[in-house]
């Protein structure tokens, strides 16, 4: 009896890590940088280049930093719900404009809408490699404090805005 | 011929395609050199099975003017290890390092010798108990030498 059972017993095993492995995604890295203070910078406004913005301005904020580019094609999926998000006030959103040019992010925002309280131009992706970016959009939540609390991979969707980013931002708000 | 002209031109193609990587190369070889070997130990995290050294991905092509800037700047392997891993994770080290989420990543497949080790071991023992060893009459044990020696 025990030499049919011990195979089916190692069988199931096995069938059971490699179905689990269907549900993860190898592109999902995680990021080392959540509880860690938001990395500095200090670059020109999209809209008003002579005008600079740094995260040390939204101290005692709960805010969004989303990373978008005009050539990204999931930012397209994920625009609509930013500009919705917008629309609600529950949070700020300021964007990252990662390695696109000037004109062509412009236009995009004129387009789709702007969900950004303002944009930053990251023309050479050099903040992007500071804040781990590998795959825009992506998107994170800092508290007050200027700690980074969450890091979204890929598309905001309906999903982890109901489930996940809508109440840590209630809850960062309350901190 | 003219018809065979625009296939050649064609087939010249990926020779000027290829024009476009010449700007990745550095103005100093030693520098040059000692980034590509660090970049042979790092993973480039969109195409996730190539080294950063090889990537062609534009983010790769940015993390290795990144380390080529840190380098110029005096900064050891180590640190610019450091740094990468700081923002993007161990998974950018094709060398995992010991912790003690990875334990079964390292000592897994010695773990799984030894359990087929001892699985062939314990069948062996098992089966040696189950055959007897049968005794030969004298006839037998000289018909068998001669059977033996024949096939010599």
């Amino acid at each position: 009896m025990m030499r049919f059972i011990l195979p089916l017993v190692i069988f199931l095993a096995l069938a059971a890590f490699l179905f689990k492995g269907l549900s993860l995604d190898p592109r999902e890295v995680p990021s080392p940088l959540i509880d860690k203070p938001a990395p500095a910078f200090t670059l020109p406004q999209l809209h008003n280049p002579k005008k600079q913005f740094s995260p040390a301005d939204m101290k005692g904020k709960v805010w969004m930093l989303n990373v978008w580019a005009s050539w990204c094609v999931s930012c397209r999926d994920e625009h609509p719900l930013l500009v919705s998000l917008a629309e609600q006030k529950t949070v700020a959103i300021y964007g990252l404009n990662y390695k696109d040019k000037r004109a062509d992010a412009e236009l995009w925002l004129q387009r789709g809408g702007d969900p950004y309280v303002l944009s930053v131009s990251d023309t050479e992706g050099r903040i992007g490699i500071e804040y781990g970016v590998y795959g825009v959009p992506e998107t994170y939540v800092i508290d007050k404090q200027g700690v980074i609390r969450y890091k979204q991979i890929g598309p905001v969707t309906m999903q982890s805005l109901s489930d996940t980013i809508l109440p840590l931002v209630a809850k960062l708000e309350k901190e | 011929m003219m018809k065979w002209l625009p296939i050649l031109m064609l087939s010249l193609l990926p020779v000027f395609a290829h024009a476009g990587e010449a700007k990745d190369l550095a103005d100093d070889p030693v520098l040059e050199k000692r980034m590509v070997v660090l970049a042979e130990k790092l993973r480039c995290l969109v195409c996730q099975n190539e080294s950063l050294a090889s990537s062609h991905a534009e983010l790769a092509e940015d993390l290795r003017r990144e380390v080529r800037e840190q380098m110029s700047l005096g900064k050891s392997d180590q640190e610019i290890i450091d740094y990468l891993v700081s923002r993007y994770g161990d998974f950018v080290l094709y060398d995992p390092p010991m912790k003690s989420y990875t334990v079964l990543l390292w000592f897994g497949p010695f773990a799984l010798l030894l359990i087929g080790v001892g699985m062939l071991l314990y069948q062996v023992r098992k089966r040696r108990q189950t055959v007897p060893e049968t005794q030969l009459s004298d006839e037998a044990q000289k018909r068998a030498a001669a059977l033996l020696n024949d096939q010599e």
